[in-house]
């Protein structure tokens, strides 16, 4: 193929000259404030995987139906996405505890071939429902905040993105809170510890595990609806945010919430500056990349203390 | 058993027999059918009977198809040969994978992901590669010249198709019976026993990564030379490794059978849901068919189809 009007012939020349502090200096705050959706994605699939050790196959997915709920919830009700996401998480709050309780807790202790499979079934029926009900163009949601701009010096801010990064770290916040502070919450940790101990102590296990699968969909569903002003979606989105969240908790360690936090925010760093350095087609390869290295160097993670 | 057996004689029997006779949708139909249960036959083999979740497998369809289709149209090699050199390359990435996954002892989730990793790796590169058409692709042109693998006549690819599915199958009923085989088993049913047992493991894991990832190779040469066209997404991506996944699990996983089985149940369906619905406009439909027969086999029939229907069998002759 000739490939003529591709940009990449025009563009070396003057990369190096527009790689200068400024350009690098943007992609940092970029991959930074785009990095708490990351976290707010990895904190959910840590959280169902930790206590469970059940992979969410359907992450993606569920973000994705997060962000479908809040363009419906805009375009019939006129709903701003920075307040719906709060139903959102519900919504996705509800279809995760029906995912535990109907296809999950029957296998759970079965190999976990059978629940990546199942999970991925799960996956296949999302993705595909999603296409059926919306079809596949673009779609965004319209925000109050969406032209909103910033200047820090040189560098300028999203505002839309700002409220997202803060949304997002606000709830990873309130996640660790309700975790450590809270009786469930202290629960789904004993569990997530060891779960013959919690159950010896009294812990009601299905309780727990149904509110973690719902909590960790949740998270999903509101990191869904908060990037809809600003990253347009489709059905196929899922997969490749599927496999982000999985990057991630890898990256951090899988089960640790730190990990997932601070790994949310590493990957979309160096996606962000992949793309500065690299054409942006190729910042996936980056964190691909790290990836393979970290499951070959370091399986645990960043963050993490041992292999399941 | 033995009124399966006969089932199973009078099937081949007709298979050649039967593009005569039915309309050259339906040919197309079985060609696609007899291909994806090679593709999964191929599968099989690591993910069937070593049960090493591959969710990558795709990476070699399109190492393999890309490889022949390079060859020729740049240096003019019969795909005839360029399939086999596709299979190799497809069969070295594979045993790259498998050397650092085995080695560094990745199992379940691990694996799979670092499956994916690599495979998106390939279509990554190959969408950013001007050499192999980047994003645009790969087109074949057409000239009909059986020495170049392209037919004038539709009815020719479902005798290679059905060439390819009977070669896989009768590889995996050799391989079954042997050392071979019954190493994997041990391995996929409990790997610590196996290894205290005396097996290799780590030998016969990456024997068997090398085998299935040199058969979907090969299998990659069909793909290109079939529908003339390669492009980085369909060919590498993520959603061509679970359509072999689905095929293999529903059959059965780990029996001889099972991928032709799977293939037989979820090849038309698809075939015939992406001509009726998309004409609906119902362009997922197959893909919400597929998801909820994977929920349902993975929670009642959990070997999948083939060990079903031979329990049925049994029931019925004791």
């Amino acid at each position: 193929m000739a490939g003529g009007g591709r940009p990449a012939e025009v563009r070396l020349p003057e990369a190096g000259a527009l790689i200068d502090a400024t350009l690098i200096g943007q992609g940092l705050l970029n991959g930074v404030l785009f990095g708490g959706v990351y976290s707010l994605m990895a904190v959910g699939l840590t959280l169902i995987f930790g206590v469970m050790r059940v992979i969410n196959f359907a992450h993606g997915d569920m973000m994705v139906w997060g962000m479908y709920l809040a363009w419906l919830l805009a375009t019939r009700l006129g709903l701003d996405p920075y307040l719906s996401f709060v139903l959102c998480a519900g919504a996705l709050f509800a279809l995760g505890v029906l995912v535990q309780r109907g296809l999950v807790d029957p296998i759970v202790d079965a190999p976990h071939e059978m629940q990546i499979l199942l999970m991925l079934g799960v996956a296949l029926v999302l993705e595909n429902s999603a296409l059926l009900a919306f079809g596949p163009e673009p779609q965004r949601v319209r925000s109050s905040l969406a032209l909103a701009t910033l200047w820090l010096g040189p560098l300028f801010i999203d505002v839309a993105r700002l409220v997202t990064f803060l949304v997002a770290a606000l709830l990873a916040g309130a996640l660790s809170l309700f975790l450590f502070r809270t009786d469930l919450g202290r629960a789904m940790r004993a569990a997530a510890d060891n779960i013959d101990g919690a159950r010896i102590i009294g812990v009601d296990v299905r309780r727990v595990y149904m509110a973690a699968f719902g909590i960790g969909a949740a998270c999903v569903g509101a990191a869904g609806a908060l990037t809809s002003p600003f990253l347009p979606f489709t059905p196929a989105l899922g997969l490749s945010a599927s496999v982000t969240s999985f990057n991630i908790v890898i990256i951090g360690g899988m089960g640790s919430l730190p990990g997932a936090f601070v790994g949310g925010l590493l990957v979309s760093v160096a996606e962000s500056l992949g793309a500065v350095f690299l054409s942006s087609s190729l910042k996936e390869l980056v964190s691909f990349s790290l990836l393979i290295l970290i499951l070959l160097l370091r399986p645990a993670g960043l963050f993490g203390r041992r292999l399941a | 058993m033995r009124w399966a057996a006969l089932g199973a004689v009078a099937v081949l029997l007709a298979l050649p027999v039967v593009p005569g006779l039915l309309p050259s949708y339906a040919v197309t139909v079985f060609t696609f059918t007899f291909f994806y249960a090679y593709l999964a036959q191929a599968w099989n083999v690591l993910g069937g009977y070593a049960g090493q979740l591959s969710a990558g497998h795709a990476a070699f369809v399109g190492v393999g198809a890309y490889t022949s289709a390079m060859l020729a149209l740049e240096a003019g090699l019969s795909p005839w040969l360029g399939m086999f050199v596709g299979g190799a390359l497809a069969a070295g990435l594979g045993a790259v994978i498998g050397f650092l996954g085995f080695r560094f002892g990745l199992r379940g989730f691990y694996f799979v992901l670092l499956t994916v990793a690599f495979a998106e790796v390939c279509r990554i590169v190959a969408l950013n590669t001007e050499a192999v058409g980047g994003a645009l692709g790969l087109y074949i042109t057409f000239t009909g010249n059986p020495a170049q693998f392209q037919f004038r006549d539709a009815r020719a690819y479902y005798y290679v198709a059905l060439g390819f599915m009977l070669a896989g199958t009768a590889l995996a009923a050799l391989m079954e019976r042997r050392r071979f085989g019954i190493y994997l088993a041990a391995i996929r049913e409990d790997e610590g026993a196996a290894e205290a047992a005396g097996v290799p493991t780590f030998r016969y894991k990456l024997l068997a990564m090398v085998v299935s990832s040199f058969l979907t190779g090969v299998g990659g040469t069909f793909y290109a030379f079939y529908l003339f066209s390669l492009q980085p997404n369909s060919v590498f991506g993520i959603p061509l490794s679970v359509e072999i996944i689905v095929r293999t699990v529903v059959g059965g996983g780990g029996t001889v059978l099972g991928p032709v089985v799977g293939s037989f149940i979820l090849s038309p369906l698809a075939e015939l849901s992406r001509f009726y619905f998309a004409e609906a406009g119902w362009s997922g439909a197959h893909l919400v068919v597929y998801g909820v027969l994977l929920v349902v086999v993975v929670l009642f029939f959990p070997q999948g189809a083939v060990p079903g229907l031979r329990r049925l069998a049994g029931r019925r002759a004791g």
